[in-house]
């Protein structure tokens, strides 16, 4: 039998209203990637991560324990768990992610938190206190757990005096950028993508060569919701590789499937693989990805076929020392903000 | 049989995010749809505009299984917003069924 959506819902957004996380994760491996960075605490402008990167070695190790409970008979016993998880943190003993898992998404923020410090933008973070933005909340439609949620970030925000964010996938962008404002009048914070700060630093030119082809896999909320569409294709060819395009692309793209991997596992496998036939359609075996569900999913999909990567992994390679700390050369570079 | 619930048409009329009325029910949204799903948005709007609850409620796992991709709402030439729609069902059934 299917997973039962009530309590698997139930079980998330239980998390969300006691441990500020749809999945509880630890705040001391949150926060890891920005080991020997440098980055100051707080500030006007900071870099907002929402925890999407660090939540996914979490849901892949959810959804790898959900697929094998799918059609089973172990399926109903989710209801069970959810009751349980009300009282002690269920979640956290059944979805144990692996080492591995966090060190990969943990170095790809590394990689955008040093390009942008390559590029000379000065941003702070709010390290263990930062929160979730509250995404999956909203598309279940639960709305008064979300606005509750999205009331505590605001807080958050305020009591930093933060006054722009740069985010860094598009879940967390489209909400602080377009569903904060409906929901919280006086939220008035400026919020950008990562990809759309770098886009408008010509200053940040690449230090390393890179070439060949990368098919790009544009994210349905960058494109379709917040139209981030260009600045990455701009990116990659400042880096030096030739973007190739599958046959659904821009505001037309594909989804990975990912969205619907914690209720239904096999239907977003399923739609994974039809993604995957488009990209091996296209000359090039390395896909650049924007958003971690993507790329997770995406990885799933492919079975090692093609090197599927964030798109920052590919940027780095031009634009940052190897290794180092990505610190630009020059201090005149240093401009403040956005 | 399908019965009317005027209660869930009441609650369809009052919401700011619900918008279907401008549908022509002309299918682009299903032959778009990354998941194939036949009902969705179309016939499933038709039933809410109807106030047919009982039928919005025995397709709740498709309701769920939706992307909320916005494949349907790009090829849309009527503006329908569909995902908005698709999150006011979800936030309906959640009340309802799932006493979230
Ligand atoms: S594409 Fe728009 S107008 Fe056509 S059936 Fe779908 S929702 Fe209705
Ligand atoms: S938003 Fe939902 S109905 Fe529309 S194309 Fe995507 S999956 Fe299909």
């Amino acid at each position: 039998m299917p997973l039962p959506t009530g309590p698997v819902i139930g079980i998330m957004l239980d998390n969300l209203r006691k441990r500020d996380s749809v999945f509880p994760i630890s705040r001391r491996k949150a926060v890891k990637w920005a080991k020997d960075l440098a980055i100051p605490v707080g500030g006007e402008t900071v870099l907002y991560t929402g925890s999407m990167y660090q939540l996914l070695p979490y849901m892949i190790a959810a959804v790898n324990r959900m697929g094998k409970l799918e059609n089973t008979f172990l399926a109903k016993m989710v209801g069970m768990g959810r009751f349980f998880n009300r009282m002690i943190n269920v979640s956290n003993i059944m979805f144990r992610p692996r080492g591995s898992d966090h060190k990969r998404f943990g170095s790809i923020i590394r990689d955008i938190a040093r390009l942008l410090q390559q590029a000379g933008v000065k941003f702070g973070y709010l390290y263990k206190e930062e929160l979730y933005a509250g995404a999956l909340a909203y598309d279940l439609g639960a709305d008064d757990t979300f606005i509750a949620h999205a009331r505590r970030v605001h807080s958050l925000l305020k009591k930093h005096g933060v006054r722009s964010l740069i985010t860094i996938d598009p879940h967390t962008t489209n909400m602080l950028r377009s569903v904060y404002p409906t929901v919280l009048p006086d939220f008035d914070l400026e919020v950008k993508s990562y990809i759309e700060v770098l886009a408008a630093r010509e200053n940040l030119r690449p230090r390393n060569k890179v070439e060949g082809p990368i098919v790009i896999h544009d994210s349905c909320v960058y494109a379709r919701y917040e139209e981030v569409i260009e600045e990455p294709r701009r990116l990659l060819e400042r880096a030096g590789y030739t973007v190739v395009e599958p046959r659904d692309n821009r505001k037309l793209t594909h989804c990975c499937g990912g969205p619907i991997e914690s209720l239904f596992p096999s239907m977003a496998h399923q739609i994974g693989v039809k993604r995957v036939e488009q990209f091996k359609k296209v000359n090039g075996n390395r896909v650049a990805t924007m958003c971690p569900i993507c790329m997770a999913t995406l990885q799933q999909a492919t079975g090692g076929a093609l090197e599927i990567n964030d798109i920052s992994s590919y940027l780095a390679r031009a634009f940052c020392e190897p290794g180092g700390n990505g610190k630009p050369a020059s201090a005149k570079d240093n401009r403040s903000g956005l | 049989m399908a019965l009317v619930n005027p209660s869930f048409l009441q609650e369809v009329k009052a919401s700011k995010e619900f918008n279907a009325t401008a549908c022509m029910n002309c299918g682009v949204c299903s032959a778009v749809c990354p998941l194939e799903i036949d009902l969705l948005p179309r016939k499933l709007f038709r039933y809410v505009l109807l106030g047919l609850e009982d039928k919005v409620l025995e397709n709740t796992p498709v309701i769920y299984q939706c992307l909320l991709c916005k494949m349907c709402e790009a090829n849309c030439t009527a503006d329908v917003n569909i995902a908005e729609n698709i999150r006011f069902l979800r936030s309906y059934i959640g009340r309802k069924l799932y006493k979230l």
